[in-house]
C-alpha cells in the first residue's frame, strides 16, 4: 500500500520513525508513508504514552490534533477498529498519522482528553457513531445523535439503506 | 417586619441559579444550536451546548456514493461558502488519483474559493453588526453577497448549494457574463466594503460591545483545535493556504491578518481584514488567467464526464460517460487527507479508497464542530447578549457543525 513519496516526507518518516523506536522499541507495528503523511501503527496499549510523547518532546513537537476518527475492517478479526489520529506540528509544518487497532470485543482505549481538550467531542462523535469506548472521558454520551438508539451506525453492518426495499435493483451495475 | 427579614436573609444564603434554554431555535443564535444556560441574575454561569438538530449522516452517505456525487453532500457543511466544500473535495481525489491541473484551472477555483470566503466573511461580519443592534450594514451589504452568487449562478446555475466545478476543473468555460459580473464586482466592492468598515469599525458603541467579548487566549485556542479566523484572531498566523499551498496559492502574493485578544472584536477585524486579502488574491488572479484560452478542465477522462454531443457520435466518449455515471471507474487504493482554508478554518477530508466504487471511509474535518465545543469556556462569567455576540463571531454554521 506504500505509494511513492516525496523526499520531505521520507525525511520526516525517518526522523520521527528513529525517535519513536528510540523510545518505544516494541510497540511499533509499522510504518510506512502513504501519499504526503507518515503513517505509524502501534500497539493500543502504548497509544496514550505515544501521543503523550510526540505531543510534550520539544524536537517533536507535534501540538495540534488535527482529527481524530474511527474506521471499522469487519474482516480483521481481532483488530476491527483502527483508530486514526493526525497530528501536526505547525510552526515545522509537520504533519504525521498515529494508528492504532483494537478489538471489537473490547472496544475500549485510553482517552487523549487528558492531552487535547478538542478531543473530547471528537471522542464522543466516534463513541456516537461506532461505540469506541473512550476510558476516563469525563463525559462520554452520544452527541450528534439521539441519546436512545441502541446501535452503532457507522459500523459496516449497519445498512447504507432500508435493506427491506425491493424498488431497487442494483445486481447489474455497481460493485 | 421581622418576617421580611428573615425571608431576605435566607433568599441571600440559598442561592440559587436560573436555567435557561437558549434554543434549539431562536431567533438570535441564527441556526438550530441549543444551549442550556445556568444563569445568575443576568451572568452566564455554566453553559451545556446540544447539537445535532440537523445531523444528516454525510458520512455514511459517503460510503455509497460514487465519488463524483459526494460533491453535493460537502455543498450542505457549510453553506455559506459552499464552493470551497466542493473545491476541497474535488481535489481531494484529485491527490489520490495524482490528476496534474491545468494552472488556468487552479487561477479559476482561486477565483471561485476567495469570491466565497468573501460572501462567508460578509454574512458572520454583518450578523455581528446586526447582534449589537445595527442593522443598517447587514442589509446593505447583503446586495454584494447577491451578487457573489449571481457569479455562481452563472458558472454552475446555483446560488447557495453550488456543486460547482468536477473532479479535473469546470464542468463548462465561464461566459463573457460571468467575466463581466465579476469585473463589476471587483470595481464596485472595495468602496462597499469601506464604507461598511465606517459604519462599524471605529463605532463607540460597536466597540465597547465587542472588545472584550468572548475572548480566548492562544494557547486554549490551540488546545481546543481551533482553525481559521478565530485562531488567527488569537494571534496564530496559521493558514492552511500558506501552510500548505493547494491550487496553486504559492503564485500569490498576501497578508495573514492576525488579532491579539482572540475576542469579538478581533475577529470581525481578521475577517475584514481577509476580505481585502481575497480582493488582492482575485485580483492577482484576473490577471494571470487568459480569458481566451479554451482549457476548463485537467486531462481525467475517466472522472471528467465528455462533451454531450462527443458521447452520441463517439464510442470512446459514451463508454467514459456510462463508466463514470454508473460509478464504475478504477481508482487507486490508498489514504490521502487534503485540506483547504475554509470559510471557518481548516477544512479536511480524509479519504480512504479500498479501490471501489465509493469510499471505504471518509471523515470529514468540520471547523466548526470542533471548535464550537470551547463555547461554554469563551462564555462562562459574561453576559447574556455577549453570549450571543460570541455565537456569531465565531460562525458557527449549524451544517458544520452537525454534518
Amino acid at each position: 500500500m506504500a505509494v511513492v513519496t516525496d523526499e520531505k516526507t521520507q525525511a520526516l518518516h525517518d526522523q520521527t520513525l528513529a525517535r519513536l523506536q528510540e523510545k518505544f522499541s516494541a510497540g511499533l507495528v509499522s510504518s510506512v508513508c502513504d501519499y504526503d503523511f507518515p503513517v505509524f501503527t502501534v500497539e493500543n496499549e502504548i497509544i496514550h504514552d505515544v501521543l503523550a510523547f510526540l505531543k510534550n518532546d520539544a524536537d517533536l513537537n507535534y501540538h495540534f490534533l488535527t482529527t481524530l476518527c474511527t474506521v471499522h475492517y469487519p474482516e480483521n478479526h481481532g483488530k476491527e477498529f483502527c483508530l486514526v489520529y493526525q497530528l501536526h506540528n505547525m510552526p515545522q509544518n509537520r504533519r504525521i498519522r498515529i494508528k492504532t487497532f483494537i478489538p471489537e470485543q473490547k472496544p475500549e482505549i485510553p482517552t487523549v482528553t487528558d492531552i487535547w481538550e478538542t478531543a473530547n467531542w471528537m471522542e464522543r462523535q466516534e463513541y456516537d457513531f461506532f461505540g469506541v469506548k473512550f476510558t476516563g472521558h469525563p463525559n462520554l454520551v452520544r452527541i450528534l445523535n439521539m441519546e436512545d438508539i441502541t446501535f452503532f451506525p457507522m459500523r459496516k453492518e449497519f445498512p447504507l439503506e432500508d435493506p427491506t426495499r425491493d424498488d431497487k435493483n442494483d445486481s447489474m451495475f455497481g460493485r | 417586619m421581622s418576617e421580611f427579614n428573615d425571608k431576605q436573609e435566607a433568599t441571600a444564603e440559598k442561592k440559587e441559579f436560573t436555567t435557561l434554554n437558549l434554543g434549539p431555535t431562536h431567533p438570535a443564535t441564527h441556526g438550530i444550536f441549543q444551549n442550556v444556560l445556568q444563569m445568575d441574575g443576568e451572568i452566564i454561569h455554566d453553559a451545556v451546548p446540544t447539537i445535532g438538530y440537523i445531523h444528516r449522516a454525510f458520512e455514511k452517505l459517503a460510503e455509497r456514493r460514487p465519488y463524483a456525487q459526494i460533491r453535493p453532500i460537502t455543498d450542505r457543511l457549510n453553506y455559506c461558502s459552499s464552493p470551497i466544500n466542493n473545491m476541497g473535495w474535488d481535489m481531494t481525489v484529485e491527490k489520490l488519483i495524482k490528476a496534474q491541473i491545468p494552472k488556468r484551472v487552479e487561477y479559476m477555483r482561486i477565483v471561485i474559493m476567495e469570491l466565497s470566503r468573501i460572501a462567508d466573511h460578509i454574512i458572520c461580519n454583518s450578523v455581528i453588526g446586526v447582534d449589537t443592534g445595527a442593522l443598517t450594514g447587514f442589509t446593505y451589504i447583503f446586495q454584494w453577497r447577491e451578487k457573489i452568487y449571481e457569479i455562481f449562478e452563472d458558472i454552475c446555475g446555483a446560488r447557495l448549494t453550488t456543486n460547482i466545478g468536477r473532479i479535473g476543473g469546470f464542468e463548462r468555460q465561464w461566459t463573457d457574463s460571468t467575466w463581466a459580473k465579476i469585473d463589476s464586482f471587483m470595481k464596485e466592492f472595495p468602496a462597499i466594503l469601506k464604507e461598511f468598515e465606517k459604519l462599524l469599525m471605529r463605532n463607540r458603541i460597536f466597540m465597547e460591545r465587542t472588545i472584550g467579548a468572548g475572548p480566548v487566549k492562544a494557547d486554549r485556542a490551540l488546545e481546543y483545535g481551533f482553525t481559521g479566523p478565530n485562531l488567527r484572531a488569537a494571534g496564530i498566523d496559521y493558514d492552511v493556504r500558506v501552510m500548505n499551498p493547494y491550487s496553486s496559492y504559492e503564485d500569490f502574493q498576501f497578508d495573514i491578518p492576525i488579532g491579539k485578544e482572540g475576542d469579538v472584536y478581533d475577529r470581525f477585524m481578521v475577517r475584514e481584514e481577509e476580505m481585502w486579502q481575497s480582493l488582492r488574491i482575485i485580483e492577482q488572479a484576473l490577471k494571470k488567467i487568459d480569458r481566451k484560452d479554451p482549457v476548463i478542465h485537467a486531462d481525467v477522462p475517466e472522472f471528467f464526464l465528455p462533451p454531450k454531443e462527443e458521447v452520441y457520435n463517439n464510442m470512446e466518449a459514451l463508454i467514459y460517460h456510462f463508466k463514470i455515471v454508473m460509478g464504475e471507474t478504477d481508482v487507486p487504493v490508498g489514504e490521502v487527507y487534503h485540506a483547504v482554508e475554509g470559510g471557518n478554518g481548516e477544512l479536511g477530508f480524509y479519504l480512504i479508497s479500498d479501490g471501489g466504487r465509493t469510499p471505504y471511509r471518509l471523515h470529514f474535518r468540520r471547523p466548526c464542530f470542533i471548535y464550537y465545543q470551547a463555547y461554554p469556556e469563551l462564555i462562562k462569567g459574561s453576559m447574556l447578549s455577549d453570549a450571543i455576540l460570541t455565537m456569531s463571531s465565531m460562525n458557527v454554521i449549524a451544517g458544520e457543525l452537525d454534518a
